[in-house]
């Protein structure tokens, strides 16, 4: 895993001259409990799920309660100091990175279930609740909280918002976006607000859309209401081996074609294969090229409908082999290897670098030719897991970050694969965000105009820009800097704006 | 204030004409009114300003039925669409409203979605990406092709719904569905609160619905997915199966908004027509007034002469809101917004469109209310 420090530190500014008076608000207004400021206390808020990139907080506020969030946001704005708002710390493109000169502000001890209605299947929970916690909550009337990020054991509900977490259902059950109702919680000079709620279409822009997946630019959210589903009573999985990835492309185009949306469906390249087999037995063919696992759920005769009308399209387009899961056990051993794929690439190289471009699916084998030449000349290998059904790629770039020169190189090479991908009509990230790490690709994905409307709308909810500032969006310096800047007929965007 | 010719993304001459046109109206300090197909007029306040028509921008952009996406030109005719994906065994999944003319641009901007909403997703739960020409004339896009993007704010779901406030859509992306194997609605016999708690109850089960309204007594459900799934789950749901055709019927109904209306309309026409949004499992509002309940109960029809205030003031209690809809002339027609709202929506405004090209007056939820007068 990373290990190393940044090798391109991202800005993240001076500690203040005094922070004092600031630091005396925070406790007066926090339990004791609530405010850590000893560097000691700070290191573990250092980094989020990308470790590459480390900063300590100017100090960390630990609220109890949606009041004392409140507080916080009012004495930092009084005090003209960013916060850095942090859910669970799963993330993985440092969105919760702290700054020098910030507060970082962690709503995981926001975490009450605050009602749960069945009959409206709807549940009214604090943003520090774990996203696998909501169904546990709810398991007793039947009922989940469909999005699965694949962090769901850790990650939490206010971080899904931040990040508009999909998870391997996705395909069938949506987003964070197309199950979350509302949200209430703060801008960032601590003015309340509400969006959305348990009615459907709130009146006016859809302000909700906007602030899922706003990565804590926007508002710090206190209280979330989820859409909660009748949980399926029966799954299965097709496992089907393909000799190369472009028959298990057509193999998902056909699946699609069926009329089949699948729960889940995935795949993995050669390479992932063998690590994961090598990792956890699932039972994976070492000799194919590709693999392709796809889930039916639903009802007993939903399930047994689709699960035949799925293994006769891979027949079709040549599976070399095909496994279906017979018991509960044996679906979770075919998907053992899937889950297991990120740790069993960590296994077989001492750093991976994982990438998170979507791309339309039928440029798949295109895509993928492409990562295999970028390989070659960025000399670091490379193996593919896919999200198949909605064509989010994670390409897991090895390297050693012992190795002199290795992490710039993986930062090139995934820089080249996200600029690949948009070439493919695809976009730089599928599920993980932006945060610090794909700053310079969204440089790449959009044009000055487009980069300056989203630093105007963050500016439209946070006009002192002090909520999670520099994430997400790149300044337009920055972008003319690393010469990413589309140029259309030979004319900068633009020439208004200095360049340097 | 004139703003400079700006570079960005290619356009099309089509494009260009209207960008054209909407930096002109800047310039000059008119407002636009945009228009598709008109089929949505009388829906939302009172419009002004010149027409800036979108039915030069015909056609579908890029269809492959197994990516699920598709991609379409504003001004396209909302049948055309929807007979392309017919023709590929797919659909919209969020039934929108049918009215003769409707547009896809308009269809986005009204945000209006149908039966299937409360188990497929709305308009927004389906859009994927946007073209636009803002209020400076630059064509922006946001979003994509693809179904998981997190890459920017999503701007582009915020159009939906957006009556052309914040510009005019050139172009969008949406995710589309297969079309179900087989689909059965089925007719039973209830009064509106039963029927509410059956709908949401039913809801909570593993069983394939794809609506579920009540109007006239009847609470009617519809089975959609594959055959045997749907034959599976018929005996438990219970009541009488409709006619393929009166099925289609009965839902194309619901999905024209509001349920009904041709059969009252005659009678009923004078009374003020509400649009409430409330939490689905919300009791009947019989008394109050209402006509039909579709979206597994998140949406009420009422026909009252309680003065705007009062039927408003009812939607905020019960948690939701109320739009004023065709003949009603309550204004604005949409729910006033909150005061922190009200301020975030000004300033999206000034960021789209710092002119005010676009304040044609149709979208109207940022005006505070006014006095009703009386009925």
């Amino acid at each position: 895993m990373h290990t190393q420090a940044p090798s391109r530190p991202h800005a993240a500014g001076q500690p203040p001259v005094d922070s004092a008076p600031l630091l005396a608000a925070l406790a007066a207004a926090l339990p004791a409990d609530a405010l850590l400021t000893r560097p000691e206390q700070l290191s573990p808020y250092e980094c989020d799920g990308l470790s590459m990139y480390r900063q300590p907080p100017l100090a960390v506020a630990l609220p109890h309660t949606a009041a004392q969030a409140q507080a916080v946001l009012r004495i930092c704005h009084a005090h003209h100091t960013p916060v850095v708002p942090r859910g669970a710390g799963t993330g993985l493109a440092g969105g919760a990175l702290p700054q020098a000169d910030a507060v970082l502000l962690s709503l995981a001890r926001l975490k009450r279930i605050v009602r749960i209605d069945p009959l409206a299947r709807v549940a009214v929970v604090e943003p520090g609740v774990r996203n696998a916690a909501i169904s546990e909550a709810v398991s007793v009337h039947g009922l989940y909280y469909a999005p699965d990020p694949s962090s769901q054991i850790a990650c939490s509900i206010g971080g899904n918002v931040a990040e508009n977490s999909g998870g391997v259902h996705c395909l069938k059950y949506g987003l964070t976006v197309h199950n979350v109702m509302g949200v209430r919680g703060f801008l960032a000079d601590g003015t309340p607000v509400s969006i959305g709620g348990e009615a459907p279409d709130d009146s006016g822009l859809d302000l909700l859309a906007l602030m899922m997946g706003s990565e804590g630019l926007l508002a710090v959210v206190t209280e979330v209401t989820v859409r909660l589903l009748p949980r399926p009573r029966h799954a299965q999985v097709v496992m089907a081996a393909f000799a190369t990835v472009e028959d298990a492309g057509d193999a998902v185009a056909g699946i699609i074609g069926e009329g089949i949306i699948p729960a889940g469906l995935e795949m993995m390249d050669a390479l992932a294969t063998r690590a994961v087999e090598d990792f956890v037995h699932a039972g994976y063919p070492l000799d194919a090229g590709a693999i392709l696992l796809a889930e039916s759920d639903g009802t007993l005769e939903e399930v047994a409908d689709e699960i035949a009308r799925i293994e006769s399209v891979c027949r079709r387009h040549g599976a070399v082999s095909l496994a279906t899961s017979q018991s509960e056990a044996e679906r979770l051993k075919l998907w053992a290897g899937r889950k297991a794929a990120f740790p069993a690439v960590g296994r077989i190289t001492p750093d991976y670098y994982c990438m998170d471009g979507t791309i339309p699916k039928k440029r798949l084998s295109a895509v993928l030719r492409r990562i295999a030449e970028l390989s070659q000349q960025h000399g670091l290998a490379c193996a593919n897991v896919f999200h198949a059904g909605d064509g989010n790629l994670h390409p897991l770039i090895f390297y050693d970050a012992n190795q002199p020169g290795d992490v710039e190189r993986a930062e090139a090479f995934g820089l080249d694969i996200l600029r690949a991908c948009v070439e493919a009509g695809g976009v730089i990230t599928g599920e993980h965000g932006v945060g610090v790490e794909k700053l310079d690709a969204m440089c790449v994905q959009f044009v000055a105009p487009e980069l300056a409307t989203f630093h105007a709308v963050k500016a439209a909810f946070d006009p002192a820009g002090l909520l999670n500032p520099g994430k997400a969006v790149p300044t337009l310096h920055r972008c003319a800097e690393m010469g990413g800047m589309h140029v259309h007929g030979g004319k900068l965007l633009h020439p208004d704006l200095p360049r340097f | 204030m004139a703003h400079p010719q700006p570079e960005g993304r290619p356009l099309e001459p089509v494009e260009a004409h209207l960008a054209e046109q909407v930096r002109t109206a800047a310039t000059d300090g008119h407002v636009l009114h945009i228009r598709g197909g008109s089929s949505k007029d009388g829906l939302g306040g009172t419009p002004r300003g010149m027409g800036l028509s979108t039915l030069g921008l015909n056609g579908i952009v890029d269809y492959d039925p197994a990516e699920l996406v598709v991609t379409v030109r504003a001004g396209t005719p909302l049948a055309d669409l929807q007979a392309e994906l017919a023709a590929h065994g797919q659909m919209l999944p969020f039934e929108p409203p049918a009215w003769t003319g409707a547009t896809v641009g308009g269809t986005v901007a009204s945000g209006l979605s149908g039966p299937r909403r409360a188990f497929a997703g709305s308009v927004r739960d389906a859009l994927l990406g946007v073209r636009l020409i803002d209020g400076r004339g630059q064509v922006l896009q946001f979003g994509g092709r693809v179904m998981k993007n997190v890459a920017g704010f999503d701007l582009f779901r915020l159009q939906a719904g957006a009556w052309g406030r914040l510009g005019v859509l050139l172009e969008v992306s949406f995710r589309v569905l297969p079309c179900p194997q087989r689909e059965v609605t089925v007719a039973l016999q209830m009064d509106a609160d039963a029927a509410i708690t059956h709908m949401n109850r039913l809801a909570g089960t593993p069983v394939p619905l794809s609506a579920a309204a009540w109007y006239g007594g009847l609470l009617q459900l519809r089975l959609s997915g594959s055959a045997a799934g749907v034959q599976a789950a018929l005996p438990g749901v219970g009541g009488e199966p409709l006619d393929a055709v009166s099925a289609q019927r009965l839902w194309a109904d619901c999905a024209a908004q509001p349920p009904g209306l041709a059969e009252t309309a005659s009678a009923a026409g004078s009374v003020p027509l509400w649009r409430l949004a409330v939490p689905a499992a919300t009791r009947s509002l019989a008394a109050e007034g209402e006509a039909a309940i579709d979206w597994c109960g998140g949406l009420r029809w009422l026909r009252s002469h309680a003065p705007a205030e009062a039927v408003r003031a009812l939607a905020a209690s019960l948690g939701g809101h109320a739009t004023a809809w065709q003949n009603n002339p309550a204004r604005p027609a949409m729910h006033p917004l909150d005061p922190v709202r009200q301020a975030l929506h000004r300033r999206l405004f000034a960021t789209f469109d710092p002119d005010g090209v676009f304040d044609s007056g149709r979208f109207d939820a940022d005006v505070a209310a006014m006095a009703t007068p009386a009925a």
